[in-house]
């Protein structure tokens, strides 16, 4: 019998959940209260990076989803999202800074990550200020657009026969064990389930609570600044090293570290602010004055570029700054999926692939469960399966 | 102005205008802002000061002596210091602070140079009006054709007609001033293609009755149009135009009741310009992100949401004119004065000096209002213009996007022209879907009203001039003033209601 398995949340995430596990022949429903990558991955920049992160459990997890967005794209077609593998540039703005980028890096190129180093970073972008010391050229780094990308794996997962319905879920049914058997929906339909997957990225917490297994999923706001369209200027991502200590960062206050990257539509996108402000929606032109003071330092030409947009959003984080991903303990069949932060579109393949795994039991597609138990919901749980 | 301001007013159109000049009549200091380089906004612009003496436009006004007196009201008020009268400046953002509001702007005086500015007071009016709301046809893209809100701009702004040979359509009332504005510089008008029918009023019959100067009105422009024999052809529209580095023709067809165009009625007319309006949407970019509540218009908008007294949800913000909905210039002024009533009152400013005239303009709004619904009702979009658009037909020019990809998109579940912009970048360009926006809601999202996406920078800005403003230090808050008292005299500013 085929494992029926719901997914809730038709983000980035949701999508190559439900992508990875129709492949893999399991009975899929992908539900979402709204339509297909509306929520915060319609806030997201697109980012693939493999830059920005410390040697660790989120750095094991996106080396696997840079392997796995290059499979989609050869599956789906890499113009069907945009995928453009064009390489990372972080850009030191003193000598200390490039002393501790270099480290940084050293570290990461321990891990597997291809990192090279640059004396001249105007080689690579001629349009960057001059007097900047040196920087890293990190070649993997790739780019989506991440409503595409979402709908082009949720149509792949109807191909392979998953069905996506529009409806906001209330609740899960369970047996009598104290497994799931379904989820309800708000208006009161129940959708039959063997597993649910909790994808619904910032409102992971509250759909996990809904649940019966709540994790603590909290919003952390960014805006985004949008330029007029361009002819290109700007080849890679650019950003200053200050970005890396600003990721890795837990301070509640404001940060920006600006990233710097022109689009196909030839704009250029400048992000992104961090404020833990819960989902306060309201404009801060202080960011946006900030972000705009950030990218003219490494980019004089952008002074006489116009701002055309801005967007905010709110990246769905755990406390620890981890995914949460894999089989809750305390209800048998709640599978986590969310928590990304600021990197759940680059994670997305590889989140959707661990879920599938976990749920065969077995590896998909390189994902291993034992190889990433460093982002289980267990590490929030006491013995006694309350959160901590 | 060395005091801190009490009110910021953005936009100086008539209902702009007329809210400054009550409030300054009541004793506050006001800080009016407009992009434009001239006060009057759509309705009365003109040309900047200094290039009055050569284009004269006097003889294509309505009501220029209001225009006048509000002009000579509000010069009064700067020559006191307590206006501040801010031309060349647009409004990219506005955030609420601790006290107030603060207005994030750009002075373009000294364009293309621009310098970033923050504008503060604890009360807020917007009055940024409308702008063109424009449907796609086949050919709307091509050089020459205009909207007609563009066309009177450049008449009414330059002395300039678009071309000699002239078809305008679209619905509503306003298409008229328009052709009698060309028609009256020697413009031939080849063609006034309504696409209502002119009963559709008659269902509405009491605002009509209850307005009469709006009678006088279209009588006056229906007379000119005769005198200077331009055809208005009820039930037909431009459905296509043709040409290569400028327009050269259009296509004008009679409409089925739905507003399909008759099977063999079509006719090629040679034109070298085009204008095209189909109504206006209200521009509502620094409200939205503000938190105002919007509401239904009859016209298919979203309006702000306001109470008897201008006020919108948000308190301490007030907005006034085609920002609620649109309905002509009289109906503007008269909330202007009203929500600078409100202003007055909320600010505990005390009664307004009266001329010895009883104020009503409540009374007025209300009678005006009603009658811009039966307006709107009477001009409604005719359900079945998409069926002008072939699939090849551009919807969004700034990304290209044609009516084929928003069909494919809605096909693919977009319901709402936001999701067809993630999908699509229909939107995403230069102007922001002010353009296509309208057009993309009716084709994903026929029968609820069009919100227009949430825009949280009102204008394009350089970041070289956003970069500039976060060197600059803040400057430290500014204590709080008691409102200064009325004014002992009214200032020519009175409460009789705008013909
Ligand atoms: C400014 C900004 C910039 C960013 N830049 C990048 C970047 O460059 N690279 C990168 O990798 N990441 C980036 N991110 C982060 C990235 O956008 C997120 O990590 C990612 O989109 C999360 O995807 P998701 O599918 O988990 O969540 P979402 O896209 O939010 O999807 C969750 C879905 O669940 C649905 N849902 C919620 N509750 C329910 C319910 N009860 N019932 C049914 N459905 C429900 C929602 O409607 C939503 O569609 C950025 C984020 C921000 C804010
Ligand atoms: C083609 C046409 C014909 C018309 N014919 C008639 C007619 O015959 N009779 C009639 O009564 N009415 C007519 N109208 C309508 C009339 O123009 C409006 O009713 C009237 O101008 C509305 O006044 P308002 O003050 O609300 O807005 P507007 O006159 O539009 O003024 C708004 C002002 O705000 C400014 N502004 C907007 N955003 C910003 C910002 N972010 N920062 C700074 N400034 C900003 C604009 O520059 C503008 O000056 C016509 C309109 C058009 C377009």
């Amino acid at each position: 019998m085929t494992l029926k398995v719901v997914v809730v949340g038709a983000g980035v995430v949701g999508a190559a959940c439900a992508f990875h596990a129709a492949s893999a022949g399991l009975d899929v429903t992908v539900t979402d209260r709204g339509p297909v990558g509306a929520g915060t991955t319609s806030r997201g920049e697109g980012n693939v990076l493999l830059s920005d992160k410390e040697p660790g459990p989120e750095l094991d997890l996106a080396r696997l989803s840079r392997t796995l967005w290059d499979e989609v794209g050869g599956e789906l077609g890499p113009d069907t999202f945009e995928l453009e593998a064009k390489g990372g540039l972080v850009v030191a703005s003193g000598p200390e800074g490039l002393a501790a980028l270099q480290e940084f890096a050293a570290r990461q190129e321990a891990a597997g990550v291809r990192a090279e180093r640059v004396d001249r970073v105007r080689d690579l972008e001629p349009h960057l200020a001059p007097g900047l010391p040196g920087g890293v050229h990190y070649p993997q780094d790739a780019q989506v657009q991440p409503v595409l990308a979402a709908a082009a794996l949720l149509r792949a997962a109807v191909r392979h026969g998953a069905r996506f319905r529009q409806g906001e879920v209330a609740g899960a049914v369970t047996g009598r064990d104290g497994r799931v058997t379904g989820v309800r929906t708000a208006a009161g339909e129940v959708l039959p389930a063997d597993a649910v997957v909790n994808a619904a990225g910032t409102w992971g917490g509250e759909v996990g609570r809904r649940l019966g297994a709540p994790v603590e999923v909290l919003p952390r706001r960014g805006f985004v600044l949008v330029t007029e369209p361009l002819p290109p200027m700007v080849r890679h991502k650019v950003y200053s090293a200050d970005y890396v200590a600003g990721v890795a960062s837990s301070d509640a206050g404001l940060e920006t570290s600006c990233v710097v990257e022109g689009t196909r539509g030839g704009t250029i996108l400048i992000g992104a602010s961090r404020e833990r402000v819960g989902f306060d929606t309201t404009m801060n032109t202080a960011v946006v004055t900030r972000l705009a003071a950030q990218a003219c330092r490494l980019f004089p030409f952008l002074r006489g570029v116009h701002l055309m947009r801005a967007y905010r959003g709110f990246r769905p984080y755990c406390p620890d700054h981890l995914p949460v991903v894999g089989p809750d303990p305390r209800v048998p069949g709640v599978v986590h999926a969310c928590g990304h932060e600021g990197a759940g579109i680059g994670l997305a393949p590889a989140t959707g692939a661990l879920v599938t795994a976990h749920l065969l039991g077995r590896p998909w597609r390189g994902a291993d469960p034992a190889a990433h138990t460093g982002l289980l919901p267990d590490r929030f749980l006491t013995p006694g399966g309350a959160p901590q | 102005m060395s005091e801190p301001a009490d009110l910021v007013v953005v936009g100086a159109g008539p209902a702009g205008m007329a809210a400054a000049a009550t409030a300054l009549a009541g004793g506050v200091r006001v800080v009016l802002l407009d992009s434009q380089a001239a006060l009057g906004g759509q309705y009365w612009r003109h040309p900047p000061e200094h290039a009055r003496a050569l284009v004269a436009t006097d003889d294509l006004h309505h009501g220029l002596r209001r225009y006048r007196a509000l002009c000579q009201a509000l010069a009064a008020h700067r020559t006191t210091g307590r206006l501040d009268l801010r031309l060349g400046h647009h409004a990219w953002s506005v955030v609420r602070e601790d006290d107030g509001f603060a207005v994030h702007a750009v002075d373009r005086r000294e364009a293309p140079r621009e310098t970033a500015l923050v504008l503060r007071a604890p009360r807020l009016l917007v009055a940024t009006g409308a702008y063109d709301r424009q449907l796609p046809f086949p050919g709307w893209d091509v050089p020459g054709v205009l909207t007609v809100g563009g066309l009177q701009a450049l008449l009414k702004g330059g002395g300039v007609a678009a071309g000699s040979r002239v078809a305008l359509g679209g619905t509503g009332p306003f298409l008229l001033p328009v052709a009698a504005g060309l028609a009256a510089r020697g413009v031939e008008v080849v063609a006034v293609c309504e696409a209502a029918h002119p009963r559709a009023w008659l269902r509405h019959p009491g605002p009509l009755l209850r307005n009469p100067g709006k009678w006088a009105e279209g009588a006056g422009y229906a007379a000119a149009l005769l005198r200077h024999r331009v055809p208005v052809r009820p039930r037909t529209a431009i459905v296509a135009a043709a040409g290569g580095a400028r327009v050269t023709s259009v296509r004008i067809a009679s409409l089925a009741p739905d507003g399909s165009p008759r099977p063999g009625t079509e006719r090629r007319v040679e034109v070298d310009a085009v204008g095209v309006g189909w109504g206006f949407a209200p521009q509502l970019d620094l409200l939205v992100p503000l938190g105002c509540a919007l509401t239904d218009s009859a016209d298919g908008n979203a309006v702000v949401a306001v109470d008897g007294g201008q006020r919108t949800t948000v308190p301490g913000v007030y907005a006034a004119g085609e920002t609620c909905g649109v309905g002509g210039a009289a109906l503007a002024v008269n909330e202007g004065r009203l929500a600078a009533r409100s202003i007055l009152a909320d600010l505990g400013a005390g009664p307004l000096p009266v001329n010895g005239r009883p104020a009503a303009p409540r009374s007025a709004v209300t009678r005006q209002r009603a009658f811009a619904r039966a307006m709107a009702l009477a001009h409604p979009l005719p359900p079945a213009w998409p069926s002008w658009l072939t699939d090849e037909t551009v919807v969004c020019r700034c990304e290209e996007v044609s009516a084929g990809a928003i069909r494919t998109a809605r096909a693919e579940g977009a319901h709402d022209h936001r999701q067809v912009k993630q999908l699509t970048r229909a939107g995403m360009g230069w102007c922001q879907g002010r353009m296509c926006g309208p057009a993309v809601h009716c084709l994903t999202a026929r029968g609820r009203a069009y919100e227009p996406a949430e825009r949280l920078v009102a204008t394009p800005v350089t970041l070289g001039a956003l970069a500039d403003l976060d060197e600059t230090p803040p400057a430290p808050p500014a204590p709080p003033v008691p409102p200064v008292p009325p004014a002992s005299t009214a200032d020519g500013e009175t409460d009789k209601e705008c013909p």
